[in-house]
């Protein structure tokens, strides 16, 4: 059976990330957990990964069966994350809501070159409802050997209605 | 009493990436027969929003509902205004000065042609001009509604745009998405998340 770690970073560059990844440490953790297989998406940064998969291939399958595999974009993620049993991303809203909503194990890395890094403080805000764990590049094997996936709280979906009801009333539409 | 409205001229502005996706979640929620016809306005460097903005109201258009609205241009087209971004990220103070303007008066010509009776913002800085040129028309007698909501990211603090549109009054309804915010921010409205 497969299990698959599915690592992303989304539109922009997060190479402190992709070079957390790319590395015997976090492969051999991953091997220690279970996974089987690792997929990265790694955006637009200039760190190739070069550690975990021979230099100039996109994928390789490692003794004790860690097959890797990384693309730089795909147009769209949501059957990788479909798929995935763990997903560790970059903190921007859209890839945590996502994980959120299907309801995955995450571990989402705030990227700090981003402005004001407002990422770390929805990051750890979640975090700190149980709904993932927060991490940084050079936790990230540690917060993959501590993740306890039983844990985590599920995210209820928010729903936007409250917010319609309200603009509804604003325009001078009656309550329906 | 105000007279109750049967259509709303609506005009959108999609802010990219995580923006728009809150955007187009709330619309998704919203009556689009009550906000019709609707305007987007995407920035000149969105290369996806204009797309989204078509791919959205084509999917309503052939929603389940079956039920007759106009987003749409009679031509069968999303209507989607594009406006300049006042400042590039790196850009020089002398010539943001020169682009904020140019994007103001774009942001002007948009407004007075579309004459929105409500303005959907949620930032990032591209909305600041439409909002000013909505705020200016008010003041001229129109009827203009803006409405903006804080991205879902924003958890402590106010993201610039929100500062600047909740700091002069600007906005007539602002959303917040977390209660913590809400309570540093008693003139906002914690009313739900869109994710």
């Amino acid at each position: 059976m497969s299990r698959t770690v599915l690592v992303t970073v989304g539109s922009t560059k997060f190479d402190d990330l992709i070079r957390a990844v790319d590395s015997q440490p976090f492969a051999d953790e991953l091997v220690a957990q279970g996974y089987n297989k690792l997929i990265m998406q790694v955006g637009a940064g200039s760190h190739v990964p070069c550690h975990i998969v021979p230099r100039g291939q996109n994928s390789v399958v490692h003794p004790h069966d860690l097959s890797v595999e990384y693309f730089d974009f795909a147009p769209s993620l949501a059957q990788h994350m479909e798929s995935a049993a763990l997903i560790i991303s970059h903190a921007g809203s859209g890839s945590v809501f996502e994980a959120l909503r299907l309801r995955k194990p995450l571990i989402a890395v705030p990227n700090p070159i981003l402005m004001a890094n407002h990422q770390a403080e929805l990051a750890e805000h979640l975090a700190g409802m149980g709904h993932l764990i927060s991490a940084t590049p050079a936790t990230l094997v540690d917060a993959l050997r501590q993740l306890k996936v039983t844990k985590l709280v599920p995210y209820e979906k928010g729903r936007p209605q409250g917010i319609v009801a309200a603009i509804d009333k604003l325009m001078g539409f009656a309550e329906s | 009493m105000e007279e109750r409205p049967r259509t709303v001229r609506t005009l959108i502005v999609l802010g990219s990436g995580g923006h728009t996706a809150e955007l187009l979640a709330l619309l998704e929620q919203m009556d689009l027969k009550r906000y019709s016809p609707r305007t987007y306005v995407v920035a000149s460097t969105d290369r996806m929003g204009a797309q989204k903005a078509r791919t959205f109201e084509a999917q309503r258009e052939s929603g389940s509902s079956g039920e007759q609205f106009t987003g749409m241009k009679t031509d069968g087209r999303t209507n989607v205004c594009i406006i300049p971004r006042s400042r590039e990220v790196g850009q020089s103070y002398l010539t943001s000065v020169w682009t904020t303007l140019v994007a103001l008066w774009v942001a002007f010509s948009i407004v007075y042609r579309e004459v929105p009776q409500l303005v959907l913002v949620n930032g990032p800085g591209t909305c600041i001009p439409i909002c000013i040129a909505a705020r200016f028309f008010w003041l001229m007698g129109r009827r203009t509604r803006i409405v903006y909501t804080e991205s879902i990211a924003r958890v402590s603090s106010l993201s610039l745009s929100g500062k600047i549109l909740y700091h002069l009054y600007i906005a007539d309804a602002f959303f917040v998405q977390w209660i913590e915010l809400q309570r540093r921010f008693p003139r906002s409205m914690c009313c739900g998340r869109l994710f």
